[in-house]
């Protein structure tokens, strides 16, 4: 039975792949595409396109011998790596994968397997769920990109901004997948945050002039550079303001800086580069106390009026009570509660928990943080919140 | 996200007897359904984990005493209202798609391969990703 579904499941697989590998050979001999522009981009990216793949090897041989990972595990390269490799279609299959068309978590699993260095073992690994599973969600996705008839090469002008905007989405979903704690069952969470960046870092050398792929990439640097401060020996969580910032990588800060400032210098200012530069001014600072608040609280006023998500409110009241006290912050919060949408929601009560305990209300402080508790549906946040009801329901007593 | 589909029995045997009453036509049909619902669940990429459970006449029930010490009871228990027959874990893109699953183990068929409609508890597991606070 098993054997008769793996024996479908890779015909399939290696169908999808000779129409995939078709496709891209015969692409360059259909002539011109529709979008000269990407197609410019393209030949001018071929050289930058070696040295990824350059690096890209460097790093699989470096990863090879620093994880000491056993040979049986990475003998068998990914079928896709060949052409992923080989060609500079990298891109190409990229916006494939991450085609609208897809769910996320399709889109997500299709692209770590295709343009990604990971096996199907450890993207399953990385999502928790069984092998078979993870290989049947991305024999599903490439089903259902065959079925839509998209074709093999660069999205249409007119399509570009859209589909390039799903592509950073879901980079920027596979970042967030890894972004838990590194403690030892983690580890395989945080080669997702690895992988995202090497692939922004990839679109990034295909489209230099893009300022939101510059965007992205420099975010996740910059958030990434936190890491190492972000949990404690035990893996619990350390927030911003108590984290030791010796630990934060100043290489990391120091590209995603460098980045973002060329980005924002060149105009056309987005989401990802508000929230890239928002995260230059929190990396930037030696303390909490030195933090400029007032920029970071303007930022997140241009990424509010862009981007219409309560959460992007939520944290600027937070930059609100920082720079003007608690009082600001808990009125955005109270007209975030009439507006509705983050009603129930755990982040709402920690964050209104935190800005009543600056406020010196311990109690109702205490309220919130487990009303929060109680709502997230993660484990080390969980256990953080509790920690802080705890903590200042000693202090009442 | 991930959750956790937990299959309930009547242990008072209230909505239909106890399987052991069956027929072995009906009990075929039932683990049938059971399977292709764990094959179904693989492929549609949703698959994590699910097992069926013994009896509740196997199950112990056990507390650390004096020390650590194991303090063992036997079951049956006659006090249970309702005991675990099986469980799932499926990772889920939506909440709506993790009770459709529900209301489709539910309708597991039983005697005379009439739909059981068992209580089905979903629960969310704790595996959200981490934000900074």
């Amino acid at each position: 039975m098993l054997s008769r579904r793996f024996g479908d499941f890779e015909a399939a697989e290696d169908a999808v792949q000779e129409a995939l590998l078709a496709a891209a050979t015969q692409w360059p001999a259909e002539g011109v595409p529709a979008n000269p522009r990407g197609w410019l981009i393209q030949v001018a990216a071929r050289r930058m396109t070696e040295q990824v793949r350059g690096e890209q090897a460097r790093r699989r041989r470096e990863d090879l011998v620093a994880r000491r990972t056993p040979d049986d595990r990475r003998s068998a390269p990914a079928a896709d790596e060949e052409y992923a490799a080989d060609r500079d279609d990298t891109l190409t299959v990229l916006f494939l994968a991450c085609h609208p068309s897809l769910t996320p978590a399709s889109a997500i699993a299709l692209t770590l397997r295709s343009v990604g260095g990971l096996t199907t073992a450890e993207i399953a690994a990385a999502f928790l769920v069984p092998e078979a599973t993870m290989a049947q969600r991305i024999s599903r996705a490439k089903q259902r990109i065959r079925a839509s008839g998209v074709p093999f090469r660069m999205p249409s002008e007119q399509e570009w901004p859209g589909r390039l905007r799903s592509v950073l989405h879901v980079l920027y979903l596979i970042f967030n997948e890894g972004y838990t704690g590194t403690t030892g069952a983690d580890l395989h969470r945080v080669e997702l945050s690895r992988e995202a960046i090497r692939l922004a870092r990839a679109v990034h050398a295909l489209l230099p002039d893009d300022t939101e792929v510059a965007g992205l990439l420099a975010l996740m640097l910059l958030i990434e550079a936190r890491r190492p401060a972000r949990t404690g020996p035990s893996g619990e969580l350390v927030p911003l303001a108590e984290q030791d910032r010796s630990r934060w990588d100043g290489a990391a800060i120091a590209e995603g800086v460098a980045l973002i400032t060329a980005a924002l210098s060149r105009g056309a200012v987005g989401p990802y580069q508000l929230q890239a530069a928002i995260n230059a001014v929190h990396d930037e600072a030696a303390t909490v106390e030195e933090t400029d608040w007032p920029q970071i609280l303007a930022l997140y006023g241009l990424l509010e009026r862009m981007s219409d998500n309560p959460m992007v409110t939520l944290n600027r009241a937070v930059a609100a009570a920082m720079a003007d006290g608690p009082a600001a912050g808990l009125a955005l919060l109270d007209a975030l509660e009439s507006d509705g949408r983050l009603s129930g929601h755990h982040r709402w009560h920690a964050t209104r928990a935190h800005l009543l305990e600056m406020r010196g209300d311990r109690a109702e402080a205490a309220e919130h943080y487990r009303t929060a508790a109680r709502l997230t549906m993660s484990l080390p946040e969980r256990r953080y919140l509790i920690g802080r009801a705890a903590r200042l329901a000693e202090g009442t007593r | 996200m991930k959750y956790m589909m937990l299959m309930q029995f009547s242990a008072a045997q209230a909505d239909f007897p106890s399987i052991d009453t069956w027929s072995a036509e009906e009990v075929a049909a039932h683990l049938d359904f059971m399977r292709r619902t764990n094959e179904e669940l693989v492929k549609s990429g949703e698959f994590v984990d699910g097992q069926g459970l013994a009896m509740p006449d196997q199950a112990k029930i056990v507390r650390a005493g004096d020390g650590g010490r194991p303090v063992v009871s036997d079951g049956p228990f006659p006090e249970t209202k309702e005991f675990l027959a099986g469980w799932w874990i499926v990772d889920c893109e939506t909440p709506e798609r993790v009770v459709e699953l529900a209301a489709a183990v539910s309708a597991a068929p039983g005697p005379g391969g009439r739909p059981l409609n068992m209580p089905i508890e979903v629960r969310a597991v704790m595996a959200a990703p981490t934000e900074e606070l």
